[in-house]
């Protein structure tokens, strides 16, 4: 499989980054030269291989279902790009 | 700079218990030392000398009343990805220039709990994406170690360059690193000190700066193998806060370096024999079999034989969680914002403005594997993939305790040398990357000098949970080897 300039328009969009129209090509190359490279998994016979999730397999901890933090208004606004009166001030996004 | 830097953890601890030292004074000479060496070096990101020197005071203080934990009054030095609270914790990314967590993240907080001492933040390729520190939004990290006769500045590898040159400059007893794909134990390689990375989820994810969460370990650069195993000890733990951290107890790996590795099976994989391989890293792995030959372990040839998939499945893997994990840094609650004509925009500039090139070609792979009507193609196939290198891993121990490989398939390269080749530059973590996506422990230790004068490391991987195994040889290859190499000060 290989992308064409217009995949990686939309890739981009896809993953929010603004790619300036003279990085495309360079991107097509690049991104290309990676995807043939690992085109080479197709080698390996996967049949009824389960996907790995976890190197060592332990039941997931559980804790009791309480409020163990909180409270901490300040310090989650503390590195807002903006914020007004214990908000986060963000662009429009609904008109 | 006096002596007292070029001492050991273990030596310096020593003094600091018994007061031939104060930790005030060993915080000035390593802050002092570090600030020194930082124009020539880059190696630092961050300084707070009135954390350190307060920091170092209570050291003292506890000392002087008999108490203290397993690192009193130890400066220490902390890769730019842990959150260290009120301090700039960028990841080296612009995106994130001038955070400052209000939080601790759960590896140093237990460094502190057991006294060490903050000397400085570390530089490392942005968000831990590289393999030589050439990606840092503050440009690159510069080796202390240069080939003989040359002046040429050398790649400290990568991502963790910062913490190995740290370490390797005596610039201060040991510092934090992460390993996804290599980036603790490639740099330690480079730069002739000992760096580990604990079985997945060892230690606590929480508070790092996540790149591939299914593959990221953070683990310590030292200077010796039971340097690396006090740091690791105090590093290790449950933590309810990760939910993929390991309920297990923690062995004394301090207890493990030095014991007998007399009968010890170590297996030799055929396939990390790879093709252009210099010589010389071939030469140094023969050594190490001679080595290990000569202090009573059996070797046995083995076969992994799906090595070759690792890279490959590796860089779906990692670009597909690092997409994820990377999606949050959309300039709303924290890091740096453009404003765009409407929320989108706003979106696109920030992170197009505040990403690298490294970082955005990889969050734009990931987000194209991941996206509709591939993901069976390539993130499922690669984590089936994932499943086949684990057993690989699982049958060799089936036979042997642990297994022995050279750490990178070269010395410390030029800077830029492989800058303009995204392959060639992931090529550097062949031999790491299988330990990352099988989760097993693994370590480089220095292992001599190439023919230029370089440090080159020798890998030990052993099974998962049994680091104990993995610090035993290591430390059977030090002692051995009998590294006491110092890069040449020019800095």
């Amino acid at each position: 499989m290989s992308v064409t300039a217009d995949d990686v328009r939309r890739i981009a969009r896809l993953a929010r980054l603004a790619e300036p129209e003279d990085r495309v090509e360079a991107l097509v190359g690049e991104l290309n030269g990676i995807l043939n490279w690992i085109e080479q998994l197709n080698e390996v016979d996967v049949d009824g291989v389960q996907a790995m999730t976890t190197p060592v397999a332990f039941p997931l901890p559980m804790r009791k279902d309480e409020i163990t933090d909180g409270g901490i208004r300040d310090q989650v606004l503390a590195n807002a790009p903006r914020s007004d009166e214990g908000f986060f001030v963000v662009p429009k996004s609904v008109e | 700079m006096s002596d007292l830097l070029k001492l050991s953890l273990d030596e310096v601890s020593t003094k600091l218990k018994a007061r031939e030292v104060s930790a005030t004074e060993l915080a000035q000479e390593a802050f002092a030392a570090c600030r020194a060496a930082q124009p020539k070096l880059n190696a630092f990101t961050a300084f707070d000398e009135a954390r350190s020197m307060a920091m170092a005071r209570a050291a003292d203080d506890r000392i002087a009343k008999g108490e203290g934990g397993l690192l009193e009054g130890v400066p220490l030095a902390i890769k730019d990805l842990f959150a260290v609270e009120g301090i700039d914790t960028s990841a080296s990314s612009n995106i994130l220039k001038g955070f400052k967590p209000t939080y601790e993240s759960t590896v140093t907080s237990k460094l502190w709990s057991e006294g060490a001492v903050f000397v400085a933040k570390t530089s490392m390729d942005e968000f831990a994406m590289g393999s030589s520190n050439e990606t840092a939004n503050t440009g690159p990290v510069v080796n202390p170690w240069r080939a003989k006769d040359s002046n040429e500045s050398l790649t400290p590898g990568g991502s963790s360059g910062g913490s190995a040159t740290a370490v390797a400059a005596d610039l201060c007893f040991g510092a934090t690193g992460t390993d996804t794909g290599g980036s603790i134990r490639q740099p330690a390689a480079f730069t002739g000190t000992v760096g580990v990375k604990g079985t997945y989820g060892r230690t606590s994810r929480w508070g790092v700066v996540a790149f591939a969460s299914s593959l990221d370990h953070p683990g310590p650069f030292a200077k010796t193998v039971k340097d690396s195993a006090i740091l690791l000890q105090a590093m290790s733990g449950h933590d309810p806060k990760d939910s993929t951290s390991l309920p297990n107890a923690v062995p004394d790996f301090v207890a493990a370096c030095g014991g007998s590795v007399k009968g010890l099976k170590i297996g030799v994989p055929r396939e990390y024999r790879v093709d252009g391989m210099p010589e010389e890293i071939d030469r140094a792995w023969q050594q190490g079999i001679d080595w290990l030959k000569a202090a009573g372990c059996e070797i046995v040839d083995i076969s992994l034989p799906h090595t070759k998939y690792a890279l490959p499945a590796y860089y779906i893997v990692a670009p597909a969680e690092a997409s994820s994990n990377l999606a949050r840094y959309d300039g709303m609650r924290y890091g740096n914002r453009v404003e765009g004509s409407d929320l989108n925009d706003t979106y696109e500039k920030t992170r197009g403005a505040g990403f690298g090139h490294e970082v955005q070609r990889r969050i734009m792979i990931g987000t194209y594997v991941l996206s509709a009507g591939y993901y069976d193609a390539y993130y499922l196939r690669a984590q089936k993939v994932r499943t086949r290198i684990l057993q690989d891993f699982h049958d060799a121990f089936g036979k042997v305790d642990a297994i022995l490989t050279p750490s990178a398939p070269s010395a410390a390269f030029a800077l830029g040398a492989k800058s303009d080749d995204p392959i060639a530059m992931y090529l550097n973590d062949v031999f790491t990357v299988t330990a990352n996506l099988a989760g097993v422990p693994a370590m480089s230790v220095p292992a001599g000098l190439d023919k230029s004068g370089l440090p080159l490391g020798l890998q030990v991987i052993t099974r998962a949970l049994d680091e104990e195994t993995m610090f035993k040889v290591g430390a059977a290859l030090e002692d051995s080897a009998g590294f006491t190499h110092k890069p040449e000060k020019w800095w």
